[in-house]
């Protein structure tokens, strides 16, 4: 058996490429790299969109970015099922490419945050966290600025009433989120984004001082070979 | 106005130019008509007021820099010394490690934000030039004292500015100092280091060879950044006072660095650059002299080819422009398409704007007349050499008399650690380090609050060779040594730095510097800077670590109050397999906890004279060189033994503050008996050359075998564990008693 290949998008401005693709490969997968410009999502079996500043956050984060010519063939794949993973300001594209609901905005202290964080693992349906256990604490690094998850009303009681809030901050909301929202998913529960970073928690020698990180890895690596 | 062509200035003599106003001395004017045998034009003029500026010529500190070429220790792992952008030193499998550390410290004073920013962004490119990938920065930050008003809007600017500029960049920031005292006030320090990795083979040096190759210009457009008083070349006349002066702070675009780091490496991967250099201090004019200067000898520029931000730019300015992330290449000319389609991939606009010559002269031309006909080498290299004289304080000898021995003892010694682990010199700095991203790249093994910052080499470029090592590097500085003895400051903050980096296991392999003075035209000021190079060049030697470069930043000055002397140095050191890396706490109980290194009453320049009585006076602690390089021997033979279970410097705040860093690590308390026999000397001195270590029962003989045998004095506290830092019969604080001192420091002022 082949092993599976996941997609690691590179924007102009985009930083934890190389960790996401190290996180990938650590897991066991192939890791392929995507480049913004390009119409072609090379047949991998999921995709990761990591963190940065993509287009140097200018206008909003995120929103330049979801124009790009990749994110015009990533966003009809997603609706049709393909496992999308976003951290960080992949979160904001997902959420301005209306691939997720709300908008990630300026924290309430309005300081840039990096800090190793408690989180909850609210959900184990998706395809990226079906490894880990309902209601396990985990911790993960947050690094960003813009973090503060908001929703309208409806918005909010349909993702609890959903069971799509897969992740909530524990022991402290760093940023002023709604509902400690850290993390959500789609209905279908393959397109995920989530503030923390995943993907700087896969080692023990670098990153947080946990591995963590690898149950999102190795739970799509499970329903890829599964599928 | 009509514009200052070689001609014009053949044609007129004894036109009046504004070199005073440009900061020129009457005799340096003097000497560049004597160069070019007329006098210079407005643009020529631009070029050697700001080449033979104090900033980039050097010209007062020149003299005494030569030290750290003339005492250098022999060292295999240098292979590029000083002159260049950044040294660059073997750290072996084939690895090559670039550093380099720069101040920011008038622009930061004036714009925070802008003036922090902008440091990051300018050191990160000099590493860029050296061929190499970025991989870390770091930051020595000084203020005034935390409680004065200025504090409170510079501090804050300044963190930000480092935190949005070095976070979008995606450079993990690793490591640092944040210091407060009232010296700063007028004139915080911000010194910005940055450290790249690069193959041994694929150095890149600021030369223009090779008559035909191209000059590309590339990166931001070039704006009215930065000119400051060169808009008085461009206005009417210079004593019109209409024409608005050009804002002399720059600003920064932190996506448009992120773009030309990976546009850089690429050109490098596709090997189409035959020199490279960054445009920093005096841009244009910098980077044309100082290639063609260091190349075949000539170069031709249109300047009208300059792509602008702000159309109505003079030449004048456009040489002086500060305009940030912008490099300039030496590209053949077959190698100019693919260049060009690189830059184009990342969307980093790339313009050729002249080229190489064998003619000896850099000239330039605008609106297709001569402006520029000088030898580029009169610019770069030949500026003025200053003898400035100098002489001791007069009140040095009253300072150093005035010691810490009449300064009444504390009773309750539990309260003088409370008092200075929660000061804000001494207290967490999580308040500012959380602002920046240390994980990013994934290659961080260590960083803040770790006595030193260190990255794993292997993954740091991919497709390069495997390797197990790692680099270590930390800086120190401390200005109340300098200020009572300049010559042993310098020497404390280098034996600091190297045992910062020893004690992670890492082998300190050379310096950098950034030297942080007053004003050199004060014999005084001058007296403390030879001193500390003179300090600095003598340690250097001793340890064996040579310096590959550095910064000195003068007139940090206000009126005639100069700060203390603050020499900051950075050393660097590697590891060879970066998994034996020991971290500085206490991880777990039953460990025994060793003191190695002998402690004399030393109280001069002390945290604890600063905090609890304000007082500076006497001298700093002893110098040991010897010691200190025995200490980082066993250190480092301890670590890739895996003898080591934690392991922590020594320094401001003594024993005392060692511990409860040790204990609030990671929450493991640990109960010890002090060795002498005056327990506020044993807690509080700040004597050199010691660690505080722990040790696996079952590996104490060995290590204890060790320090015999490299004559370090070790001696048995007692052991880890428990909930509280316990000193037998002296005092008993719980670890949250610790923790809350020492967190509550800093939010306690800046909210």
């Amino acid at each position: 058996m082949s092993a599976a290949r996941v997609g690691v998008v590179t924007f102009p401005g985009t930083l934890d490429d190389q960790d996401a693709a190290r996180a990938v490969r650590l897991a066991g997968a192939e890791a392929v790299p995507l480049w913004h410009a390009d119409h072609d999502l090379k047949g991998v079996d999921a995709v990761f969109l990591p963190g940065g500043f993509s287009y140097g956050d200018y206008l909003r984060c995120g929103a330049i970015s979801r124009f790009s010519p990749l994110m015009t063939e990533l966003i009809p794949a997603a609706q049709a099922g393909l496992p999308v993973l976003g951290t960080c300001n992949g979160f904001q594209i997902l959420c301005e490419a209306h691939l997720l609901p709300g908008a990630l905005t300026r924290n309430e202290g309005l300081h840039y945050i990096c800090r190793d964080q408690r989180i909850r693992v609210e959900s184990t349906r998706t395809a990226w966290t079906a490894d880990f256990a309902d209601g396990q604490e985990i911790v993960l690094p947050i690094k960003h600025g813009e973090g503060r998850y908001v929703a309208d009303a409806a918005t909010l009681v349909a993702l609890e009433g959903e069971g799509r809030v897969v992740f909530r901050y524990a022991g402290g909301n760093p940023n002023g989120s709604l509902n400690d929202i850290a993390g959500i998913a789609n209905e279908a529960g393959n397109v995920v984004g989530l503030m923390p970073h995943p993907e700087h928690a896969v080692e023990d020698l670098t990153g947080a001082p946990s591995v963590d990180g690898r149950g999102f890895f190795t739970s799509i690596l499970k329903r890829l070979v599964n599928a | 106005m009509a514009l200052d062509s070689v001609k014009r200035a053949q044609e007129t003599p004894e036109e009046r130019q504004p070199y005073a106003e440009l900061g020129m001395k009457d005799d340096e004017y003097q000497r560049v008509r004597e160069i070019l045998g007329r006098r210079p034009t407005g643009s020529e003029l631009a070029i050697y007021s700001v080449m033979w500026s104090e900033h980039c010529s050097y010209k007062s500190s020149k003299v005494h820099l030569r030290q750290f070429g003339t005492k250098a220790p022999e060292s295999e792992a240098l292979l590029v010394g000083m002159g260049e952008n950044a040294g660059v030193v073997d750290v072996g499998d084939g690895w090559a490690a670039t550093f380099k550390i720069e101040s920011h410290n008038h622009p930061s004073y004036v714009e925070p934000h802008q003036g922090a920013a902008t440091g990051v962004g300018g050191i990160v490119r000099d590493i860029m030039s050296m061929g190499a990938r970025p991989v870390a920065v770091m930051d020595s930050l000084r203020f005034g004292g935390a409680d004065q008003p200025d504090t409170r809007r510079v501090l804050p600017g300044v963190v930000e500015g480092i935190s949005h500029y070095g976070n979008c960049l995606g450079l993990p920031n690793i490591g640092g100092e944040v210091v407060f005292d009232p010296c700063y006030i007028g004139n915080p320090l911000v010194n910005a280091l940055c450290v790249g990795l690069l193959r041994k083979d694929q150095i890149k040096l600021a030369t223009a060879p090779g008559p035909g190759n191209k000059v590309v210009l590339f990166g931001a457009r070039t704006g009215a950044d930065g000119i400051g008083g060169a808009s008085v070349l461009a206005s009417a006349t210079f004593e019109d006072e209409s024409q608005a002066k050009r804002p002399a702070v720059q600003v920064g675009d932190p996506f448009m660095e992120k773009l030309l780091i990976e546009c850089c490496l690429e050109l490098y991967q596709a090997d189409v650059v035959v020199g490279i250099q960054d445009l920093g201090a005096a841009g244009v004019s910098c980077a044309t002299t100082e290639l063609a200067a260091k190349g075949t000898g000539g170069m031709r520029v249109d300047l009208n080819l300059v792509p602008l931000r702000d159309p109505s730019l003079r030449p004048e300015e456009i040489l002086m422009s500060e305009s940030q992330e912008r490099m300039m290449a030496v590209v053949t000319p077959d190698d100019i398409p693919a260049f060009m389609a690189i830059c184009d991939k990342w969307d980093v606009p790339a313009t050729v704007i002249g080229e190489v010559t064998d003619s000896g002269r850099l000239v330039m031309t605008w609106d297709g007349e001569v402006i520029v006909d000088i030898p580029p080498g009169t610019a770069a290299d030949e500026g003025p050499v200053y003898e400035r004289p100098f002489h001791e304080p007069a009140g040095q000898a009253a300072l150093n008399a005035d010691g810490p021995e009449r300064l009444p003892r504390p009773a309750d010694l539990r309260e003088t650690l409370l008092t200075l682990l929660g000061s804000p010199n001494l207290g967490s700095k999580e308040w500012v380090t959380s602002q920046y991203d240390r994980y990013v790249r994934g290659n961080t093994v260590l960083a803040q609050p770790a006595d030193a910052g260190m990255l794993r080499i292997s993954e740091a470029m991919p497709g390069a060779e495997e390797t197990t090592r790692g680099i270590a590097l930390a800086t120190d500085g401390n200005g109340r040594y300098a200020r009572l003895d300049p010559y042993s400051g310098a020497q404390l903050a280098l034996s600091e730095a190297y045992r910062n980096v020893a004690v992670t296991g890492a082998k300190p392999l050379a310096v950098t510097n950034c030297l942080n003075f007053g004003s050199p035209e004060d014999p005084e000021v001058m007296w403390q800077f030879s001193e500390a190079v003179r300090g600095l060049a003598d340690a250097c030697r001793t340890l064996g670590v040579p310096v590959t470069g550095g910064n000195v930043s003068f007139y940090n000055q206000t009126g005639s109050t100069a700060i203390n002397p603050t020499p900051v140095i950075g050393v660097l050191g590697v590891i060879d397999d970066v998994a034996r890396r020991v971290r500085s706490g206490f991880p777990e109980a039953g460990l025994r906890v060793l003191l190695l290194g002998e402690t004399r009453e030393e109280f001069g320049g002390s945290e604890w004279a600063h905090v609890v009585h304000g007082h500076l006076g006497g001298l700093p602690p002893q110098v040991n060189l010897e010691a200190e390089r025995a200490l980082a021997a066993v250190l480092a033979e301890a670590a890739a033994r895996g003898l080591l279970e934690g392991s922590h410097d020594l320094s401001d705040g003594g024993l005392a503050i060692a511990l409860a860093e040790a204990c609030l690590s990671r929450g493991v308390g640990c109960t010890v008996t002090l060795p002498g026999d005056d327990a506020f000397t044993d807690l509080f001195s700040e004597s050199a050359a010691r660690a505080l270590v722990c040790v696996r029962p079952d590996a104490f003989d060995a290590f204890a075998e060790l320090c015999v045998r490299h004559e370090v004095p070790c001696s048995g506290l007692g052991l880890t564990g428990g909930d509280a830092l316990v000193v037998e019969g002296v005092l008993d604080v719980p670890v949250a008693e610790l923790r809350e001192a020492h967190t509550s420091a800093l939010p306690r002022v800046f909210g």
